[in-house]
This record gives C-alpha cells, sequence and structure tokens, in this order.
C-alpha cells in the first residue's frame, strides 16, 4: 500500500512554500528519520524527514518548483503493507516569526524561538506484546548486532555473567567473545578505549554497570567522544553508545543513586535518551546504536522488571528527538522521563478522580528536547509540572519550563511548575530514601496549587 | 579490665621461605653516541649511510616548521604552540617505523611525526591557529587529531588497537606522550588492558625530562617509565630519543611484534626540552642555563649531521640546500596559513552532530541572522 508524502507546513500560517530540493531520488529505501527533501519560505529553511518506511516510489513535485500548496502530495513511498500514517514531519531550521519583524537589528545571541510545526502523529506499528524492559534492550541490541557487524558490546560482566542487571542475556552466547567483551574494572580505560575504536570504525555499545561509575569515565564521554568530529573538522565521528542504569535504584545508598540526565543533556556534541516502557528501551536503543553521533542511554535499574506491551514488528525504531503523550488530557500538562513516568500516569489517575485531566508526556529523549510536542500540549492546557527524580537545580525541569516561558508565556494560566527529588544525597535508610523521591501525590499537589 | 580473648598460641613455627616469582630489566638502545660516532653494529635500515638521508631531512624539516611557527606566534599571527625543539627524533625515528596503515595517535608536540606521516605544515599551522579544519587531514585519514589533554589518548589508542585486532588486520596503533602523562590513570588503564588483551598497540614516551615545569624525577620515584609497562605485563624499553636510528630500530620492533599478534609495548625515549613548554611559558623562571646548555651536546640534530658529514654522505652545500628547500617549503604554508579567510559564524556548528539537531538549527540561525543584521 502506497503512503502520500504531504508538503508540510513550517507554521499554522504557512500556505505555500519551495520544494527546493530532493535528497533522495526514485528507487531509494527511506528509512524512517531520514532527511528526503529540503523545502523554504521567505522566512527559513527546512528539511523533511521521513516517518514512515519503504521505497521512494514516485516524486510528483520536482525540486525547485516554488509555491507548492501546504498538504499538496509530493511523492509517493511504496509501504510494506501497513495503514498509511501520516508520512512526513516538517523540522524547521528557522522560526516562523509570531509577530511581525522588529526594525530594530536581530540580537546576536542565539535566542530560543518557536518550534511552530505540528509534530506528526507516530507511526503505528501493529501488534503488540508484553515484553520486559531488561528483554526489551537485549533483543535491541542482539538485534542490531545481527544487522551491522561493527557493533559490539563491552563492560564489566555483560559477558560471562550475562550483564550485572542481567541485561545481556544470551548476547555471549549467540555473537561469542569477540563482540561481547568483559573488560577489567576499569570505566574510564575502556570508555576511552570504546571511543577510540569508534573513531576507528567500530560501532561499540559501552556497559556502564551503573552510571554511578561512569564518573571515573566522563573525561572521555565529554571531552572526547561528544567533540571529536567537531575538533578533527569533520574528519573523525564518534558513533557509540554508552548505556545503564542511572538514578536511584532501592537501597543502594548515596553514591549509587543519582542521576545524570542533566548532566549529560547539558552537553552539545551529545543526544540524550531515557527510555521508560519496553517499546522506548526497544526502540529508542535501536535508534541510538544506528545514530553516528554519541548517543547517552539513562536506563533504570528499577523499570529492568517492568513489562509493558512492546510492537512485535521486527523493524520496529523510535526517532531520537521525540516525546510520547502516554495520556491525552485538557487541564495541565504533566513532563517526565523515565520512572517518573510512572509517577505522572499514577497522579493523572488520582486527578481524573478529582475531576482534572492531566495530559502526561513522556519525554523519551532529553537532547534533542521535543519542544515541539510539549509547547502544544501547553498552549491547549495552559499549565504544566516537570516531573523528574533528579535534583531541582539547573535539571531537566528547569530547562523544560525555561522553553515553555521562552515560546507560549502567553498561553499559561499559572506559573510553570517543577516536581524533584529533594536536593540532598540520596539517604540509604529505607523510610527517609521513600520521603525524599517524588511520589504521586507530591505531582497531585503540585497540580492543585495551579488550580 | 577484662580479658575479652586472646590470640591461639602456635605450637608450630613455620620456617619462612621465599623464591624469586619474577625478574625483570629495563634496557637502554643507542646506536650513535652524542659525537655522532656509531657504538656498534647499525640495524639493517641505517646499514648504508646514504639511507639516513630522509630521517636527517625529516628533523631539519621539523626544526624549520618549529621555528616558523614560534615566530608567528611571537609576532601575534599565531596561538599557543609547543616547539619540538630538541626532540625531533623521537617523532621521525617513531613515524618513520610505521607502516602507511599503522594509525598515529599524537600528542601536541608531535608535529614531527605528523609531519613525516604526511600531515602538512598547513594544515597544522590551521590547527594552530584555531582553524579545526586542519585536523581534517588529506593524507592519513585515520590518523587522530593532535590530543591537549594530557594522556587521555593513550584508551584511544588501545581502542583503535582494539578495532584493528577483532577486525583481523595486521596493523598497529602508536601513541605518542610526555613524561608527565605516565603518571595519569588512563595511562595505566590503557596499559593495563592492552596487556591483559594483547592489543597491537606501541606507546611512545618522549621523556623531555620536564613536565611543563615539574622534572622527571618529581614525577616518579620509578628508576625509568619504561618500567611501568611490567606491571601491565608488556615488555618496556629505553631508546636513546635523541638518536634517531635507537628510536626507529626499538619502534620497529615493537610494531612488528603488534602486527605479528604478540601484543603491546611501552617504549621510553631519553630526550631533553631545549625550549619553552609552550609559547605561554617561560621556562627560565623554573631552570636556568646551566641546567639546559649541557644538553645542547647531543642534540639529535647534530648528532646525526656529524655521522653522516663522518661517513661523507653529507657536506655543507647539501646543508645550505637542505635548509634553504625547508624553509622555503613553511614559508609558502605561513603565507597560505596567513592568506586563509577567518572561518564563517556558522563553522561552531558545522560539525557538531552528523546533522544538526532542529533545537541547534534554530540557535545557528539566529547567531546568523545577527550576523547578518550587524554586518
Amino acid at each position: 500500500m502506497a503512503t502520500q508524502i504531504l508538503m508540510p507546513a513550517l507554521s499554522p500560517t504557512m500556505t505555500e512554500g519551495k520544494l527546493a530540493r530532493w535528497l533522495k531520488s526514485v528507487g531509494d529505501d527511506i528509512r524512517s528519520g531520514d532527511v528526503i527533501a529540503e523545502i523554504e519560505t521567505d522566512k527559513a529553511t527546512m528539511e523533511v524527514e521521513a516517518v514512515d518506511e519503504g521505497r521512494l516510489a514516485q516524486i510528483l513535485v520536482p525540486e525547485g518548483t516554488e509555491g507548492v500548496a501546504v498538504n499538496t502530495p509530493i511523492a509517493v513511498i511504496g509501504a510494506d503493507g501497513e495503514a498509511a500514517a501520516p508520512a512526513a514531519k516538517a523540522t524547521p531550521t528557522a522560526p516562523a516569526p509570531t509577530t511581525p519583524a522588529s526594525a530594530a537589528p536581530a540580537p546576536t545571541a542565539p535566542a530560543a524561538t518557536a518550534v511552530a510545526a505540528a509534530p506528526a502523529a507516530d507511526r503505528e506499528w501493529g501488534p503488540t506484546a508484553p515484553l520486559s524492559v531488561r528483554e526489551a534492550l537485549r533483543d535491541a541490541m542482539a538485534a542490531e548486532m545481527r544487522s551491522d557487524s561493527r557493533v559490539f558490546l563491552l563492560g564489566e560482566e555483560v559477558a560471562q555473567y550475562q550483564g550485572a542487571y542481567k541485561i545481556s542475556q544470551g548476547l555471549l552466547e549467540e555473537f561469542g567473545e569477540r563482540r561481547v567483551i568483559d573488560t577489567p574494572i576499569t570505566e574510564h580505560g575502556f570508555t576511552g578505549m570504546a571511543v577510540g575504536a569508534a573513531m576507528n570504525g567500530l560501532r561499540p555499545i559501552v556497559e556502564f554497570m551503573t552510571f554511578n561509575f561512569a564518573m571515573q569515565a566522563i573525561d572521555q564521554i565529554i571531552n572526547s567522544a561528544a567533540k571529536t568530529l567537531y575538533m578533527s573538522g569533520g574528519q573523525m565521528g564518534c558513533p557509540i553508545v554508552f548505556r545503564g542504569p542511572n538514578g536511584a535504584a532501592s537501597r543502594v545508598a548515596a553514591q549509587h543513586s543519582q542521576c545524570y540526565a542533566s548532566w549529560y543533556a547539558h552537553c552539545p556534541g551529545l543526544k540524550v535518551v531515557a527510555p521508560w516502557s519496553s517499546a522506548d528501551a526497544k526502540g529508542l536503543l535501536r535508534a541510538a546504536i544506528r545514530d553516528p553521533n554519541p548517543v547517552i542511554v539513562l536506563e533504570n535499574e528499577i523499570l529492568y522488571g517492568h513489562s509493558f506491551d512492546c510492537p512485535t514488528d521486527p523493524d520496529f525504531v523510535l526517532p531520537i528527538g521525540r516525546a510520547k503523550i502516554e495520556r491525552p488530557g485538557e487541564h495541565v500538562t504533566l513532563v517526565a522521563f523515565s520512572i517518573m513516568v510512572g509517577v505522572a500516569m499514577r497522579a493523572a489517575e488520582a486527578l481524573a478522580e478529582q475531576g482534572i485531566s492531566a495530559e502526561v508526556i513522556n519525554l523519551r529523549s532529553l537532547r534533542p528536547l521535543d519542544t515541539a510536542t510539549i509547547v502544544q500540549s501547553v498552549k491547549k492546557t495552559g499549565r504544566i509540572v516537570t516531573v523528574e527524580e533528579g535534583w531541582p537545580f539547573a535539571g531537566i525541569g528547569a530547562e523544560v519550563n525555561m522553553q515553555i516561558i521562552e515560546q507560549c508565556f502567553d498561553w499559561l494560566d499559572a506559573p510553570p511548575a517543577r516536581v524533584h527529588g529533594l536536593d540532598v544525597p540520596l539517604p540509604y535508610a529505607a523510610n527517609l530514601e521513600k520521603l525524599a523521591l517524588p511520589q504521586p501525590e507530591w505531582v497531585v499537589d503540585a497540580v492543585k496549587k495551579l488550580i | 579490665m577484662r580479658v575479652i580473648g586472646c590470640l591461639p598460641q602456635r605450637s608450630v613455627i613455620w620456617r619462612m621461605s621465599t623464591s624469586r616469582v619474577a625478574e625483570f630489566s629495563i634496557a637502554l638502545t643507542r646506536y650513535l653516541d652524542g659525537n655522532g660516532a656509531a657504538t656498534g653494529p647499525l640495524p639493517g635500515f641505517a646499514a648504508a649511510p646514504a639511507d639516513l638521508l630522509p630521517l636527517y631531512r625529516g628533523m631539519l624539516r621539523t626544526r624549520s616548521f618549529d621555528a616558523k611557527a614560534v615566530a608567528l606566534q611571537r609576532t601575534g599571527r599565531l596561538g599557543t604552540f609547543a616547539s619540538s625543539l630538541g626532540q625531533e627524533a623521537v617523532g621521525v625515528g617513531a613515524a618513520s617505523a610505521m607502516a602507511a596503515e599503522d594509525v598515529l595517535l599524537p600528542s601536541f608536540r608531535d608535529q614531527a611525526a605528523q609531519l613525516w606521516r604526511g600531515v602538512t605544515p598547513l594544515e597544522l599551522l590551521l590547527y594552530w591557529g584555531g582553524d579545526e579544519r586542519g585536523s581534517d587531514f588529506a593524507g592519513p585519514r585515520e590518523d587522530f587529531p593532535i590530543c591537549v589533554p594530557v594522556a587521555s589518548h593513550v584508551p584511544h589508542a588501545a581502542g583503535v588497537a582494539l578495532a584493528m585486532k577483532l577486525r583481523g588486520e595486521a596493523r598497529a596503533a602508536l601513541c605518542l606522550i610526555g613524561d608527565g602523562a605516565t603518571s595519569k590513570g588512563d595511562f595505566y588503564e590503557a596499559l593495563n588492558i592492552a596487556g591483559v588483551w594483547r592489543l597491537p598497540l606501541v606507546v611512545v614516551v618522549a621523556n623531555n625530562q620536564w613536565a611543563i615545569s615539574v622534572p622527571r624525577a618529581a614525577q616518579s620515584a620509578g628508576e625509568t617509565l619504561a618500567q611501568k609497562a611490567i606491571a601491565a605485563g608488556v615488555p618496556g624499553e629505553q631508546v636513546d630519543g635523541n638518536d634517531v636510528i635507537a628510536v626507529r630500530d626499538g619502534v620497529a620492533r615493537a610494531l612488528e611484534r603488534a602486527r605479528s599478534g604478540g601484543g603491546a609495548s611501552l617504549i621510553e625515549a631519553l630526550t631533553y626540552r631545549l625550549t619553552d613548554h609552550t609559547t605561554a611559558d617561560d621556562a627560565r623562571r623554573y631552570r636556568d642555563d646551566a641546567e639546559v646548555t649541557p644538553h645542547w651536546h647531543g642534540e639529535p640534530v647534530a648528532r646525526l649531521r656529524q655521522y653522516l658529514v663522518a661517513n661523507g654522505v653529507w657536506s655543507r652545500e647539501d646543508e645550505e640546500h637542505a635548509l634553504a628547500g625547508a624553509a622555503g617549503e613553511i614559508e609558502q604554508a605561513a603565507q597560505a596559513f596567513l592568506a586563509t579567510g577567518p572561518q564563517p559564524l556558522s563553522a561552531m556548528f558545522d560539525h557538531l552532530f552528523a546533522r544538526l539537531p532542529a533545537s541547534l538549527r534554530s540557535q545557528r540561525d539566529a547567531a546568523l541572522g545577527g550576523e547578518a543584521d550587524n554586518g
């Protein structure tokens, strides 16, 4: 069944644009996330990314055509029998001003600006089956290792022991000791080594037993992996995945219970994802392994044993940089990632019983951040509460709320609010640990202060 | 006081017995003494004196490059620069032992090796001038960019060696570091793994006796830096780092061992930093002429020249001709560097990601808009 790609809109006011360039030709295989064309308006240029996969069957509008109306079919993708989802999303490269241009010179400092394109609906992946997060991560690695011989896994206890948290079960058996490698206890050493291997053409997956131990190696992650493409003038990239459990587990004390989300998301050159469900884990890890940049995958130990419905399609993958609306709502937007999505979902249930309809956004990706989806939601609800397990100072909630202030301040009916872990080293004592981490009631209380 | 316990009394006295379970020694290799006289038979590549001329020219070229780069810095036309004056034999000796398909991971004072490998003087000047395009080498595409952080590229080198080993290639990675770098954890961690996994890695330490102002004796209590290899289970040896024949010979043996599955090596090349740490340093503040002057005796360029002249393959005319040729090439590169325009603002974003995410495209476009409006 063929899918039409429609001329996307860069902004709600855009009616037409120029199809500047096709980046794919008829007959090319298109994967989700591929840039297929560039479109220009008098305000900006943007890239059109494919959401559906298949073969480019027909180009309906040749490059160079001006005045192409929004929603005009511009190409046809031959799909593999699936129902057609919206076929393309627009990724603007520059903002469409919402107010007339000022006569004053534009500021030289980079200004955060509205990303006006409405995100396309997520692709439907068909049937699902229950799968634990642990199995989803393993399946993602196994699938990518089967399809790309450059991919290998290394870390402490990943091979013989099958992973400290049993994520790599069966991988040594299937792929052998050349591709599933136990390292000495040497985080800085094996991380730097994996970075070097990535720069020399392999695609390593580095498992940290926990992200707490990655502090020994953070110099390699930030100063080498994230910067070398830039510092080598584009000569040498670093396609690598750093993954492992992040944040509090259960009674492992202060030095083994912290969230590194804002540490890594702070750094240009890195991509950072934080899965919640099995589908997140599988889809995002597969995308991370395929990504040509260094990607941090922040997993959660407590979620490893949780089961969620996950698409069974063998090609299932998720785009990095897209959030998911887990629960639609009208009165308030709850923004969370990783295990806090579950807390937000439980809070939304409790709020529903009190007649308050909360929309829950699962960020999935922290950098790049899907600001468009959050902005669209807040424009509908007029209120936002971010929920994170980590510390508040310069945290992900601070960034999300600042984006909202910059991009849709006038839509807000209440100040942005955040729920977060207490600003203390996480206590070991069971009662204190529970008291330091966000609970659904904290979210309910925060929402009720806004309404 | 209450007695809460007492040690059991032994009825058997164990007779002490010790045995030697491991023994180590560190060898030092030298072929030319400080006056350029052969101390014994030379290795095969040096058997004919004329075969050493490319190595000599390589050192002269490096010295010419260093002098020009320092001059450019002193006249405000180049950023901070680290001269390799007195250490040219380490880079030329090591790089000349490499095969083209081996991979070099240099530190910030390794222009001798980079130039030998085919990195151009213009690329190096662009790099030191702050233009990242200088690290996009047209020549040795797999060689790594200059590593300014101390020793963080030793794990990278082990990773390159791992990649070679996993792909089943008969190649090796060569990492150049300084004496100070051997005190760092990343050096030890990389060497340890390279030992365990028998990786095709050669680490060459240019021991120039000074880590900025910290002398070698204050860096480690070990008699040699080469012996740090012993704990990692890899061979460690010293070579006279001012004797280009000794450097090349030692590195060639280590590379051959690496490529043929024999694992990693550590080579300590004994040399001396005859100049400041960088152009941002004034070494007279922490070491006086009485410390430095004796080290001019036996410096690598004069040492090899004495040997070549004594063996009748080099003359004053050859020297003048070679110096003029090197200076001409470097001057041409300097003029090309100075004629290269500044990078556009967009260069900051160009290679940040393989493809720039939308949020950064907004930042870039906003910055570009500002630039255009102000222009």
